[in-house]
């Protein structure tokens, strides 16, 4: 039987990459370790070897490719003794029956793909969610004492090569509570990431996820499931940010800060007046962060990423904001390396752009907070027994509370707003 | 002078050292290494290797005295020691050899001379006890190695009283020897020197030979070794070693302090060994030394920014493949690679040369009890294995050591005909993390060595398997 070959995930974090070029042609035969294609990603270009033996029989997707998402297939290669025969009614990922896809061949031809486009989900319409996309690598000692605890390997990440999931992550998962957490819910959790059953009649489209769909699925299924939230909503009034915005963007054209920067320094400085907030759960231990390294969400094509701004509570507020807009900019060309948008201590996720008046954001693990920001509007407010107008904003912080308490949480949010209504304290 | 300015530079160019330099220069680092005398350390030219051509002689000789069984006639066959050794010294030039190809290929700059740390960042180089150059570095690793240990009163004279070096050029076969010291030198040369026909002793301090190996490992050896002729002292030491022209009389004392002696040809003294820490320029930095090793964290870092060490001049095991790896890692710290993981010193394999073979991985079964594992022991006598009887080589045992609960392996333990190229299979399986069933899974093939581990494993849990 054909082996279909697939764009190969160079690092844990891989997502998609370039197919730079094919090193070898249709019908070129050949061994196991031989080079058949070079792939590019942000980093570096690497050679796709053959892992089998046997007779390149169709390229799928070709040289020059980009975005071409992890567990696309490639390429098929006939096994010994298979001709090109052997490729008719052959799908790559055997999908579903060759009456209802075109042929591949029909749309190998390379030209009027799409360049943008992952090429191969496209063949599998009707087909079964890809099953080596599915696949957890996880050792076999790692599987048995996951499946011993009643863990689901699916929330657990990897640190072995490629990362494969290892004793180590399985016994730490299994200390941060992650396995009792799991235990009572596994029904509900296995199914998570794989979503409910579709039903079964209909007329609707199937989308394959993609890698970073996967992600965001399995996370916040993770944080939702075993992360006890609660919320807590505060209003600020912004006229003095306004204000004074409005003022140090008139003395220099070379920054524009937004109302997002100031409130980036200010849950950096709220976080350094309360160190005990800026945590993480440990499972058997918290770990309080010494950076002060927040993390914004930035929404793009197909998901969203959270790039973070390191040592925010040591930066001047031009320097945030040329930061978050160079950041923001390569997060949406999906250029950011693992190291920008991994790690930080707290989220920030900002709908106000968007008329949201106040929302509740769902908490990025491993971190113990997200901060949802609210749109800026005018507002009656009572001021001094009077109703007066003035601009204010909404926002809900969303807490661990195995990490932050009630009490915790609302000393964090009364500096914060300190910060934001009197935004020259943020100047000292 | 070239440019004397590096990212690396490697002090000791051993089995960790020389590795960690073209690893270095392979991840695009300006490397240097310094070496004072043979490229390829103790390891190549002194140590694991010459002893190996050694032992190949001894092999060879040993199957020729039984020729007879395999229905081969052979007579007079005897052993040229010169030629043994001249063959031993070859093989290690020509491996030495290898290693200056390799980092030239790399481009690595090999600087002669002695390396020594002086002042941060900077080491100088001296020939003869005169600094000839001063190199400047990011990053220093210091690989120095080991050398034989020395007892009080047992001083080492080059003539009678040998350390590895001597027994590795023995000028005569000893009549009779005294091995001092049952780990793998002591075993290797008293095996050697059995073979070639020395009357052999063997004294041991603590209760039972290799003593690293697992207890029962220990004691079969032991009995193969005594029918093979050899005297073994356990629980004994040397009080004193008395030279008297061509020969040197022993003093032995035994737990119960009862003490005798014993007149030998020649002594090789093989009591461990100390690190090389001297004359390094440690002095004045934060490095610290325990017990004449570096102290080093898991990524071989030193207390002093930007000196780590590796190996032998570290602590144990003293293996040159564990010493490699070290170098490996610390390199790939250095350069920022990423998933770069500590050593595993659970997977670290060691083996003996011995007749027969010892290898293990893992803990024995006494260290995965004290650790509190609820084990299931596996064993498999080679007496039962068709490949072993062919060979003519029936002596030996498998033991396998299981955590009963999640099924990991957690040691493997051997002796026996070719052991030490069998261990690698459950070295392999130790690092894949493979549990009891994968490995009863496993098929192997019929006429190999192997094939009775998997009995092993069957008789373990009462699965059959084996077709063979």
């Amino acid at each position: 039987m054909p082996i279909t070959i697939t764009m190969p995930a160079l690092s844990p974090t891989m997502t998609e990459g370039k197919l730079a070029n094919w090193q070898a042609k249709e019908g070129d035969s050949v061994a196991s370790g031989d080079v058949l294609a070079e792939i590019e990603t942000d980093k570096a270009t690497m050679e796709v070897e053959a892992v089998d033996e046997g007779t390149l029989g169709k390229i799928l997707v070709p040289g020059g490719t980009e975005n071409v998402a992890v567990n696309t297939p490639i390429a098929i290669l006939l096994e010994e003794g298979e001709d090109a025969s052997a490729l008719d009614g052959y799908e790559a990922e055997g999908g579903a029956a060759p009456a209802d896809t075109p042929a591949p061949t029909a749309e190998e031809k390379g030209g009027d793909l799409a360049p943008k486009a992952a090429p191969a989900p496209s063949q599998n319409t009707k087909a079964e969610p890809e099953k080596l996309g599915d696949r957890i690598f996880a050792s076999p000692l790692a599987r048995r004492i996951a499946k011993d605890a009643g863990l689901d390997l699916g929330s657990i990440s990897g640190s072995g090569p490629h990362g494969r999931i290892v004793k180590t992550d399985v016994e730490e998962a299994i200390a941060s509570g992650g396995a009792k957490a799991a235990a009572p819910e596994k029904a509900a959790t296995a199914p998570a990431p794989q979503a409910a059953t579709p039903p079964p009649e209909g007329n609707y489209e199937e989308i394959p996820l993609t890698s970073m769909r996967k992600t965001i699925a399995r996370r916040l299924s993770e944080a939702k499931q075993t992360i006890p939230h609660f919320y807590l909503t505060i209003e600020c009034e912004l006229d003095n940010l306004l204000a004074m915005r409005k003022e140090l963007n008139a003395r220099s054209d070379d920054y524009k800060i937004s109302v997002n920067d100031f409130i980036i320094r200010a849950s950096a400085l709220a976080l350094k007046k309360v160190p005990t907030a800026n945590a993480c759960w440990g499972g058997d231990k918290i770990l309080q962060y010494k950076d002060f390294d927040v993390s914004v969400a930035v929404a793009i094509d197909g998901g969203l990423i959270t790039p973070v701004v390191r040592n925010a509570d040591q930066k001047g507020l031009a320097v945030i904001s040329n930061e978050m807009k160079e950041l923001a900019g390569r997060a949406k060309e999906g250029k950011l390396m693992p190291e920008e948008y991994q790690g930080g201590c707290f989220s920030i996720s900002n709908l106000g752009m968007f008329g949201i008046k106040e929302f509740s954001a769902v908490i990025n693990p491993p971190q113990a907070a997200i901060l949802a920001i609210g749109a800026g509007e005018m507002r009656p407010v009572v001021k001094d027994g009077a109703l007066a107008m003035a601009n204010m904003m909404s926002v809900t912080l969303s807490c661990d509370h195995r990490v932050i308490d009630g009490a915790l949480g609302a000393v964090l949010l009364k500096h914060f707003k300190g910060y934001i209504e009197e935004p020259l304290t943020m100047m000292l | 002078m070239s440019d004397m300015n590096f990212d690396l530079v490697v002090v000791g160019s051993g089995p960790g050292g020389y590795v960690a330099a073209i690893r270095a220069a392979q991840l695009g680092m300006k490397t240097a290494v310094i070496e004072k005398e043979h490229l390829g350390g103790i390891c190549l030219n002194w140590g694991c290797i010459p002893t190996k051509a050694l032992l190949r002689t001894a092999d060879i000789y040993t199957l020729l005295k039984h020729a007879d069984e395999f229905g081969i006639k052979v007579k007079g066959a005897s052993v040229d020691l010169k030629k043994t050794v001249e063959r031993s010294r070859q093989v290690a030039g020509q491996l030495s050899g290898g290693v200056k190809h390799l980092l030239k290929k790399n481009k690595v700059t090999v600087i002669d001379g002695h390396g020594k740390l002086a002042g941060s960042g900077k080491v100088e180089v001296s020939k003869d006890g005169k600094v000839v150059s001063t190199v400047a570095a990011k990053h220093i690793i210091l690989a120095t190695g080991a050398r034989a240990r020395t007892l009080p009163g047992l001083e080492p004279d080059g003539k009678l009283i040998w350390t590895y070096k001597e027994a590795l050029v023995p000028d005569v076969t000893p009549k009779k020897l005294l091995v001092v010291g049952s780990g793998a030198i002591g075993i290797e040369f008293a095996s050697f020197f059995n073979a070639l026909g020395s009357d052999v002793t063997v004294v041991e301090v603590m209760d039972r030979i290799l003593p690293v190996e697992d207890a029962e490992i220990s004691a079969f050896a032991e009995k193969a070794f005594k029918k093979q002729g050899m005297t073994i002292h356990k629980g004994t030491t040397v009080s004193e070693l008395k030279k008297s022209g061509n020969t040197v009389t022993a003093t032995f004392k035994d737990k119960k302090d009862k003490t005798s002696s014993d007149t030998f040809d020649r002594v090789i003294l093989a009591v461990g060994i100390v690190g090389n820490v001297e004359n390094l320029g440690l002095e004045g930095t934060k490095v610290k030394v325990d017990r004449t090793h570096v102290v080093i964290d898991e990524f071989s870092r030193t207390g002093e920014p930007g000196v780590y060490a590796i190996g032998d001049l570290t602590g144990p095991p003293w293996l040159a493949h564990k010493a490699s790896h070290e170098g490996v890692i610390c390199v790939e710290k250095i350069a920022g690679e990423k998933d770069v993981h500590p050593l595993n010193t659970a997977n670290i394999p060691g083996c003996t040369y011995c007749h027969p073979q010892v290898a293990s991985v893992g803990m024995t079964e006494a260290a995965a009890k004290e650790k509190g594992y609820d084990i299931k022991v596996g064993r498999f006598p080679f007496i039962g294995n068709g490949k072993a009887i062919a060979l003519g080589e029936q002596e030996g045992l498998i033991k396998t050591i299981f955590d009963a609960k999640t099924g990991e392996l957690l040691g493997a333990h051997m002796v026996g005909a070719e052991v030490t190229e069998l261990i690698q299979g459950y070295g392999i399986a130790k690092t894949l993390e493979t549990t009891e069933i994968e490995l009863k899974q496993c098929m192997n093939l019929c006429l190999t060595l192997m094939v009775r581990s998997s009995t092993c494993r069957c008789k373990l849990f009462r699965q059959h398997m084996n077709v063979c």
